[in-house]
């Protein structure tokens, strides 16, 4: 059987760790998010250079682990004279990581919008510009919306790699509770349970977008 | 930054080891996911009562966790329950219980897009369910699976380098060992194993696009395609 007191006697320790898990969560989804904007912008540009560059992004990054990433910014760094914190070397590697898949799910949207769309809004003279703001994005959001909130989720869950560099977020601080009272099982099996009020609506919510989505097509 | 004593042959040949193991290790997990996993998704799909509904809590609770989290669990809380891995079966245990839960969802998938008619026309040309299942719908799906399943393999050799927690030899672990003799190793050290990773991966997902590609010409307009690239962030 479960036992409560390890919940009860440090739920103030358990809560700040969530409270960091979702900070950095957040945190790593916004700077993801633009800096995934700007590849995915670069991805579809007509200028080579540019297009190459967000290619070269997307596939490397895509293709290496995330705490790889984070072992480059929390170990590499310092030797060359650059000290970043467990937290900080953590979102950042969250959120390049995130960008890359970020990026190509808003390709993926801005491609699935039909080619005609844009030539009709340039025949009636909007600008390149203007057809994408009023004709083109607002059609591949709907698209987009879907695979971002899944993102999400895997943001909140690789988070947990903040833990393997003393990061202060629920992995850590599960660490510091089970050295603490000797006790392993019961610690990861609440641990788990906090990462499940976060990801378990977060996919039911998606799961419902996804459909609804699909209905107004 | 030392590269050229970073990468003497001694230090390469033991990153290939590391490399060597989470291949291995990668293969092995993969191999008994798809079997555990296409039992569960094979379970859901078939809507048996209660049976259907407790797997699919099941795999539900495991997709939802972090994977770094059910590695922790499997080689240091276990333990207390009397069930004790070495590091590289925990390793391999932890894998194989988060694949499974992402693989059923690939074969669910891949079952859920064979279109119904097709089992309502084998059951009324007399095949017994199962027999549909072997002949008509399983081969289908399978097909079907293959783009998915190579995506879900690359994510399970990035996610071979969270084991570096639990000290598996793998090319993470090996790395980091080559950077303790000597702080200028660590930049041209991680590089090239970023290196090492992307080449494995990348040519990976080339063949993961091609067959994806394959599949698509195969069935022009009918059917839908499982996208290769649901290869998510997901450790991850």
């Amino acid at each position: 059987m479960l036992d409560f007191t390890i919940l009860t006697n440090n739920l103030d320790t358990y809560l700040q760790g969530f409270g960091n898990t979702l900070k950095a969560s957040l945190l790593a989804l916004i700077f993801s998010f633009i800096l995934g904007v700007i590849i995915a912008v670069m991805r579809i540009s007509p200028m080579k250079v540019l297009k190459a560059a967000g290619t070269a992004f997307v596939e490397f990054v895509r293709n290496i682990p995330l705490i790889l990433i984070l072992f480059i910014f929390y170990y590499g760094l310092p030797s060359l004279g650059m000290e970043l914190s467990g937290f900080q070397a953590g979102t950042i590697a969250l959120s390049i990581y995130t960008a890359a898949f970020i990026a190509e799910a808003i390709r993926a949207g801005i491609l699935s919008v039909d080619k005609g769309q844009m030539e009709a809004g340039r025949s009636s003279g909007l600008t390149y510009i203007q057809t994408m703001r009023y004709i083109i994005l607002p059609q591949a959001i709907k698209i987009v919306i879907p695979p971002l909130g899944n993102q999400f989720i895997n943001l909140v869950k690789n988070s947990s790699i903040l833990g393997v560099v003393a990061g202060l977020d629920l992995m850590y601080f599960g660490d510091s509770i089970s050295s603490a009272t000797y006790v392993v099982f019961d610690v990861y099996i609440f641990v788990a349970v906090f990462y499940l009020i976060l990801t378990i609506p977060l996919s039911l919510f998606v799961g419902y977008l996804e459909r609804r989505l699909a209905v107004s097509g | 930054m030392d590269f050229i004593g970073a990468y003497s042959s001694g230090n390469l040949l033991f990153l290939l080891k590391g490399l060597g193991t989470t291949l291995l290790v990668a293969f092995i997990a993969i191999i008994f996911s798809f079997l555990i996993g296409s039992i569960l998704g094979i379970l859901r799909y078939a809507k048996i009562p209660v049976l259907s509904r407790i797997v699919a809590v099941c795999v539900e609770v495991i997709r939802n966790l972090p994977l770094l989290l059910i590695i922790f669990f499997t080689f240091f809380a276990l333990p207390e329950v009397g069930i004790k891995l070495s590091v590289t079966m925990a390793a391999i245990t932890a894998l194989i219980i988060f694949e499974s839960a992402m693989l059923s969802e690939i074969v669910r998938s891949g079952l859920n897009s064979i279109e119904k008619g097709q089992i309502e026309a084998a059951r009324s040309s007399g095949l017994t369910y199962m027999q549909t299942m072997q002949h008509i719908i399983l081969p289908q799906a399978l097909r079907r699976m293959v783009p998915p399943i190579v995506s879900q393999f690359i994510s399970l050799l990035k996610d071979t380098s969270l084991a570096v927690v639990i000290s598996l030899p793998e090319l993470l672990h090996n790395a980091q060992i080559v950077n303790g003799k000597n702080v200028n190793y660590v930049i041209p050290i991680f590089l090239l194993i970023a290196v090492m990773y992307f080449l494995v991966n990348y040519s990976l997902s080339l063949v993961a696009r091609r067959l994806e590609m394959k599949e698509r010409t195969n069935r022009k307009s009918t059917g839908k395609v499982l996208p290769a690239k649901q290869q998510t962030g997901e450790m991850m």
